[in-house]
């Protein structure tokens, strides 16, 4: 992976509840079973996430913040995952606050990790203040994530801004929750209007899939689900970080004929 | 072609709420980004014109004064016709010329 090891990249988005959790530990989880080493930060200190959506929720002994105040060495805080050997989880701590993690912080764990590691995934938390910072502050690339509603879309234009006066920018878009019907009635924005609006290559579109939320009920990534078109987008977004050109898929497949003969025409919505 | 399609299909027979939310979201953005409220820039436009009209006759009816995008970069693009009529543009020029001799102090060397 180039001189240094790991690349870092950091998952944010501006606005919670967009999907950035579900976003990291699927890439973790995409990019182990392509064979890649893997550490998945859960950045977001006080509000602990990313280990009960992996399913790794019990084995959890130190976090973030203990590595940082020397209670234990990195490795004693990382989680192995059951099923990937090569992905490893480091957990936020769930009793502290955003202030107990600097970015100089962020920046000597990525750097200790880089040389073992092919990809290191930052979940940051929502917003723009110190949990983000800490959490982009060690990325080679940034991935925003955003869902086609207007709130959504105004905070990931706010972090893109952010992101390029900290010479981190302009970073690449995962739209997540595309409904394609909606699209096609013109009551939801579509992958074309965001990226027109923000201005910002796109690296993914994931559809609304009703089977994220059973898949992070269980603690098994969607990703892990071959029957699930919001999992192979992320597999196809992984595929992507690893220099794949890999073509966004058909939103509305199963469509009746008519639509089918349109999209062959108008080349309809993409992944 | 696809528009025939479009047709057949229901679509854009009417403009749905997603293009409101583009035009909504392309309006405020543009604003959010050089942290310019509407109003500020209102009152921007007004000031320009006042300093541009001190110089030269402008046809007022017809000034186009916008935020624009070029990717992510923001630009004023000002399009400001001036007035046909050579007689108010000789006008505004005296009238400017008597302020301006008016305002400027003497300078003090020129007095040896």
């Amino acid at each position: 992976m180039g001189a240094k090891g790991a690349k870092v990249i950091t998952v944010t988005s501006g606005k919670g509840g967009v999907g950035k959790t579900t976003t990291t530990a699927n890439l973790g989880i995409a990019l182990a079973r392509m064979g890649k080493k893997v550490v998945v930060i859960d950045a977001d200190v006080g509000l602990r996430n990313l280990d009960i959506v992996m399913g790794l929720e019990n084995r959890i002994v130190y976090d973030l913040v203990d590595i940082i105040e020397g209670r234990c060495n990195l490795r004693q805080a990382m989680i192995k995952h059951k099923q990937f050997p090569d992905l490893f989880l480091i957990p936020a701590a769930q009793t502290r606050d955003k202030t107990a993690v600097s970015p100089a912080d962020m920046i000597q764990i990525a750097d200790k990790l880089r040389p073992e590691f092919d990809f290191i995934v930052i979940d940051s938390p929502a917003g723009i203040e110190r949990g983000f910072r800490n959490a982009v502050a060690p990325a080679d690339e940034v991935l925003i994530v955003t869902n086609p509603e207007v709130s959504a879309v105004r905070d990931a234009d706010r972090i893109i801004g952010l992101l390029e006066a900290y010479q981190k920018g302009p970073g690449k878009l995962i739209l997540n929750r595309v409904k394609s019907e909606m699209v096609r009635k013109g009551e939801m924005l579509s992958a074309d209007d965001v990226t027109d609006i923000l201005a910002i290559k796109i690296i993914g579109i994931v559809p609304e899939d009703e089977q994220v939320i059973p898949a992070s009920n269980s603690g098994i990534p969607v990703t892990l689900n071959e029957n699930s078109r919001a999992g192979i987008a992320f597999s196809n977004i992984a595929r992507r970080l690893c220099g794949e050109d890999v073509p966004f898929m058909q939103l509305n497949e199963g469509g009746g004929f008519l639509q089918k003969i349109a999209r062959l025409f108008s080349g309809g919505q993409g992944e | 072609m696809s528009g025939i399609f479009d047709r057949i299909l229901g679509r854009s027979a009417a403009r749905g709420s997603g293009a409101t939310a583009k035009d909504r979201l392309q309006f405020i953005l543009v604003h959010d980004r050089i942290n310019l409220p509407p109003e500020r820039l209102q009152q921007m436009k007004a000031e320009i014109l006042a300093v541009i009209s001190k110089y030269v006759s402008v046809d007022s009816d017809n000034v186009d004064i916008a935020l624009q995008q070029r990717e992510r970069d923001s630009f004023i693009i000002a399009e400001i016709p001036f007035s046909q009529e050579v007689d108010s543009h000789d006008e505004a020029r005296r009238r400017f010329s008597q302020q301006t001799s008016g305002a400027i102090p003497s300078d003090p060397d020129d007095d040896g």
